[in-house]
């Protein structure tokens, strides 16, 4: 009975946590009257690095210069840009740091590709040492002598 | 077989080398993608009981600094002094962009510590400093002749910063009719931002 009140504790603590979903900056007033115009933003903005605190986005910071970038990636929206035509204005200003996930090019192929790579070799790591673990013959093990046997029962009957 | 015996060792190095230059890279450091481009077209009206503004169509035919700054910016004022004396001894002309500022705030602040502006101009909305790829205050910018933006300086200006970085530039650019991208910056300019840069970048209007 206790616990079934426990459990449902946390579960309840759980929704609500997930219910609240992360901290979000955005002002009234700042929100587009279109919703889906709006939805755009957000995605947008989401995935725009704040360049003051750097590790949030403009989504999620109070700082002046995102609260500016927020509404000028609203308003390039409202004016009929595509959401890519947004990013590559923000990106012509602030380069490709201001992406928080970063563009798939030249520059970036290790970022992207090292760690698929990394785990490709220690696969083959892993195939290998197999491999060679399967190869070896199997020693003979020698059964346990009378001795061995009566502390092994000891040990047995402790337990 | 030795070899096999040196591979862990190998990894080990490498990951360590590689750790290593990691921590010698300073995340605050941010490249402009500013660079070698034109400055970017505005027409900035003038600040409070000045006569002229600022626009892009200024910034041609001299070499200059374009300093942002604001009166809420702590750094700026501590570079604010060193703006003066170049200004005073007429080493480079000086032009600025009040970001985000009250105008009287903004005028209270020049007329009591000395305006070391040739000429300047008001961006209250911040929406000049985004097209500069403004981020903290303060920030100043090497203007060619033919208005390409050449360098950015973040923080405030030290005066080693002045002696060893911007001051040889602006004598590069002075001396050449080369384009900005040929211009070897000087090893100052690449050194890391100090302490105070610290500070002022954490710093900007809320």
């Amino acid at each position: 009975m206790r616990s079934s009140l426990v459990i449902t504790t946390l579960l309840a603590a759980a929704l609500l946590g997930f219910g609240a979903g992360p901290a979000q900056a955005i002002l009234a007033g700042e929100a587009l009257d279109d919703p889906v115009l709006e939805a755009r933003a957000r995605d947008i903005s989401k995935g725009l690095r704040c360049m003051v605190c750097q590790n949030q986005s403009i989504d999620d910071s109070n700082a002046g210069l995102a609260k500016d970038l927020r509404l000028l990636v609203r308003e390039r929206l409202v004016a009929g840009d595509s959401d890519r035509q947004v990013r590559d204005y923000v990106v012509a200003r602030y380069g490709d740091y201001v992406l928080l996930k970063p563009p798939f090019k030249p520059s970036t192929y290790a970022l992207w590709l090292g760690p698929g790579l990394m785990l490709m070799l220690a696969g083959a790591g892993v195939v290998v040492f197999l491999r060679r673990q399967s190869r070896r013959p199997p020693t003979a093990e020698a059964p346990l002598d009378d001795d061995e046997r009566r502390r092994l029962a000891a040990m047995l009957d402790d337990a | 077989m030795k070899l096999k015996f040196l591979l862990p060792v190998l990894l080990f190095a490498g990951v360590a080398t590689a750790l290593g230059v990691g921590l010698t890279i300073k995340p605050g450091d941010l490249p402009s993608v500013m660079i070698n481009q034109q400055v970017p077209e505005f027409d900035l009206p003038p600040l409070l009981d000045r006569p002229r503004g600022l626009a892009s169509s200024d910034l041609t035919g001299k070499v200059r600094l374009v300093n942002f700054f604001a009166s809420w910016c702590f750094a700026c004022r501590l570079e604010h002094p060193l703006l003066n004396r170049i200004n005073a001894d007429g080493i480079v002309p000086v032009y600025g962009i009040n970001y985000k500022d009250m105008p009287e705030d903004a005028k209270a602040w020049l007329d009591r510590l000395g305006d070391p502006y040739a000429r300047s101009g008001a961006d209250f909305p911040g929406r000049t400093g985004i097209d500069w790829g403004v981020y903290g205050l303060p920030e100043t910018f090497i203007v060619d002749r033919q208005s390409r933006i050449v360098y950015r300086h973040i923080g405030a200006i030290s005066p080693s910063d002045l002696e060893n970085c911007l001051l040889p530039v602006v004598e590069k650019l002075r001396a050449s009719e080369l384009a900005a991208n040929s211009i070897k910056l000087p090893s100052a300019c690449q050194r890391s931002t100090q302490q105070i840069d610290l500070k002022s970048k954490l710093q900007t209007k809320s």
